[in-house]
């Protein structure tokens, strides 16, 4: 494939891009503001000849892609906040019986049908598990349509090598707007054959394969948590990503934000630099894991640091920072949710203030 | 150079389409750009707008609070956006269906579009002749650009597309 | 000395969990029978539903999934689309098919997908401790009706497979039941055909098997057995249904 750029909206990058990725199997049910997705879904896996299903519930899409993974296959779906909502039964079990797969979630206002303005406040439910039990899911934030794009690449990937449900948090900014995106020439071939020895094929000259999250025996359920764990560990360990600016140097604000919002707080951070503020910038690319060493090392630099974290949201990324950061500095908060998008104009008031 | 606009008017005027022509023109000049689409409840009708931002650098929001161009199409917009352009900014009015007048220190130009588009042929057409009129006077994207969008985006269609497209961009730009 | 009865290769050699008298023995073996007979047993993909037989995959030797409770033709529906080639069957009961899957039973039914359909009808939940399920006979006892269930309150007995055989595309449906050998005999057959349906890329096929849960039902297994005759199959007729 030659190297193109088209215009195209961040929920039509990710589609573009887990069909590029290999995905084999679709599964979801409309819902604004990511219909754009499974629309471009259903047109090029029925090009490709792969499986796109529109299903009859988030219950039943999330349940299909539970099939679909155990039959081997790199398989995702895709929803709004209320409809991820709905899924969050399936990715425990998913996460219980170890089956990779991706998730695409477009948030958009809440609690309830909230509205379908964009949103971050699903960052709980997708970085703390979301359904019932121990159990996380690796958690992407795109913040352009360049990136949605290279994330379902990373998404299947991080799903295949830990067997994993990974999530793609993007919000309904990201998914509607429209970018340039430069299709570069991938090869990914290598992932979609990769051997899954655990898969339902049919017992041909093996034993039977039996997919599951399900531990009766006494003792049995505690020792695979602690597998679980174990995993979880090795994670945060390898795999936390971030995008720092001006963190070389000691500074006296760092602002922390993600997606979205990401891109309005750099604008913000660069325009109170142009006024002498000596401020610095953490994106966290993957929510979970979370990138905390950073924050450490950024307050090592300069003791009376602090942070300011900015959110579509009324504070939940913040916890983790504060978690971070543990005590050791001043972590600020400032959010809004349900229709109102900080501006560039109100977080440069903000941070003067602080 | 940052240029933000923002178009506003009815569902059915091809809102949307006129900011991804003058976001797909800019695209093709190596412009940084962003385009984001809003709607109401209302499958038809009510009121459609969209934001485009054009730049020479990295573009943070894609929302717009404060635009440098407001471009609207029908009376309720100018109502609901008439507050939402930079003293000083530029102001394009459909005076076909605008029938209230804006006051304040803007650069103002008005056609009347819809008639325009409806002598053409087509009523359907104002997007492009206000699209044309944005580009002549702003010209942050070249008018041949925003002509060779179209004629990619007719392809497929019938041949007489593009011709009145054409026709409609260039008529109040000439 | 000729060996005439013995284990299917289907099945593995392990006591099941099931009380006595319960009818997911029987249905197991019946499900291993026609698997063996039809020489499927390295194609075939069980999905296991939440509920009673919830391990269904301890005693069945081939590749199996277990599945969300009600869930079971969703994850059945996604196996079947990628991997055609391979006979994927759900094994599930009234609560898990005809009320929390309700949705999913209708609409994969509706979609006409290549699936075999086993389902366990004993009329009350068993693995929660006996409550009402959806086919709960009118007057039955349960742990959610002490005073029997009462149509004014709790609805009439959901006929599932009558409702599924208005759907233009299903193509197979028999109710069975397992109350006496001869009626063990047609179960068998009608599992099988439903079997070779999916072989044949005929499409949708559902077996309801009335089965007995003396638990429950608060009797003893030969009573249960003479309930199911007498109360059961009046309220649930027996035969093709389409």
């Amino acid at each position: 494939m030659v190297k193109k750029k088209i215009l195209i909206t961040g929920n039509e990058a990710l589609a573009e891009g887990a069909i590029q990725a290999g995905c084999l199997f679709y599964a979801g049910y409309p819902i604004t503001p990511q219909n754009e997705l499974i629309a471009c879904m259903s047109k090029r896996m029925i090009e490709m000849g792969r499986v796109f299903i529109q299903a009859e519930s988030e219950l039943a899409a999330i349940n299909m892609v539970y099939g679909a993974s155990a039959a081997g296959a790199r398989s995702m779906t895709s929803s709004s906040s209320p409809g991820v909502s709905l899924k969050q039964e399936g990715i425990s079990y998913l996460a219980g019986a170890e089956l990779p797969c991706v998730i695409v979630n477009i948030m958009r206002g809440g609690p309830g049908l909230g509205n379908i303005a964009p949103a971050q406040s699903d960052y709980f439910q997708a970085t703390r598990g979301g359904g019932h039990g121990d159990y996380r899911c690796i958690v992407l934030s795109p913040s352009s349509v360049q990136e949605a794009y290279e994330h379902m690449f990373k998404a299947f990937d991080l799903a295949d090598k830990y067997h994993i449900p990974v999530i793609v948090l993007g919000d309904g900014m990201l998914g509607q707007m429209m970018e340039p995106l430069i299709i570069k020439p991938t090869n990914h071939e290598s992932q979609t054959k990769n051997q899954k020895p655990w898969a339902l094929t049919g017992c041909k000259g093996r034993k039977p394969n039996v997919v599951k999250s399900f531990f009766m025996a006494e003792g049995d359920l505690e020792k695979f948590n602690l597998k679980l764990q174990d995993k979880y560990r090795e994670i945060e360990n390898k795999e936390a990503r971030y995008e720092g600016l001006f963190l070389d140097q000691a500074q006296e604000l760092i602002m922390v934000a993600y997606g979205s919002m990401a891109r309005i707080a750099k604008q913000a951070l660069l325009n109170l630099r142009d006024k002498k503020l000596k401020a610095g910038f953490i994106r966290p690319i993957t929510l979970w894991p979370f990138p905390k060493e950073i924050f450490g090392q950024v307050v090592r630099k300069n003791p009376k640091v602090k942070f300011l974290v900015l959110e579509m949201s009324y504070g939940q990324m913040v916890e983790d920072v504060k978690l971070a950061v543990n005590g050791r500095a001043v972590v600020e908060f400032l959010g809004r949710s349900g229709g109102g998008i900080l501006s560039e104009d109100e977080i440069i008031k903000y941070a003067k203030s602080i | 150079m940052t240029e933000r606009i923002i178009i506003a008017g009815a569902g059915g005027q091809g809102i949307m389409i006129m900011g991804k022509v003058l976001a797909e023109a800019a695209m093709r000049e190596n412009k940084f750009v962003t385009w984001l689409p809003c709607y109401g409840a209302e499958v038809r009708g009510g009121t459609a707008y969209c934001m485009v931002t054009v730049a020479d650098k990295e573009i943070g929001s894609p929302w717009i609070d404060l635009a440098d161009t407001l471009i609207i199409m029908n009376n309720p917009s100018l109502l609901r956006f008439k507050n939402r352009v930079k003293n000083k900014g530029f102001v394009i009015l459909n005076s076909s269906l605008v029938k209230d007048s804006l006051k304040g220190n803007f650069l103002i130009l008005k056609h009347d579009f819809s008639d325009i588009a409806s002598r053409l042929g087509n009523i359907k057409i104002a997007n492009m002749a206000a699209l044309g009129a944005y580009a002549a006077k702003k010209k942050t994207v070249k008018m041949a650009t925003l002509l060779e969008v179209i004629r990619n985006m007719a392809k497929g269609y019938k041949q007489e597309l593009f011709g009145i497209n054409k026709l409609a961009l260039l008529s109040v730009s000439k | 000395m000729q060996k005439v009865f013995s284990r299917p290769q289907a099945l593995k050699d392990k006591q099941t969990h099931y009380c006595p008298g319960c009818g997911h023995g029987i249905a197991h073996r019946l499900v291993a029978e026609a698997v063996d007979e039809l020489g499927i047993r390295e194609e075939v993909i069980g999905i296991a539903p939440v509920g009673c037989s919830v391990i269904a995959y301890d005693y069945w030797n081939f590749d199996c999934s277990e599945a969300a409770h009600g869930r079971a033709l969703a994850v059945a529906t996604a196996i079947k689309r990628l991997k055609p080639q391979n006979i994927v069957f759900t094994y599930q009961g009234d609560g898990d098919l005809a009320a929390i899957g309700t949705a999913e039973t209708i609409h994969t039914a509706n979609r006409g997908e290549n699936l075999t359909v086993i389902f366990i009808n004993n009329a009350v939940y068993g693995m929660t401790g006996g409550q009402m399920a959806p086919t709960t006979m009118l007057g039955q006892k349960t742990a959610t009706t002490v005073k029997g269930r009462d149509p004014t309150l709790h609805g009439y007995p959901l006929k599932i497979s009558e409702l599924l055989a208005s759907l233009p595309s299903v193509k197979y449906i028999e109710r069975v039941s397992l109350h006496n050998p001869q009626e063990v005999n047609k179960a068998k057959k009608a599992i099988k055909q439903a079997f070779q349906n999916q072989i044949e890329g005929v499409g949708f096929s559902l077996v309801e098997v009335l089965s007995s849960c003396p638990t429950y039902w608060d009797m003893p297994p030969v009573k249960a057995l003479d309930w199911m005759k007498e109360v059961m199959t009046k309220e649930f007729p027996l035969g093709r249904i389409k």
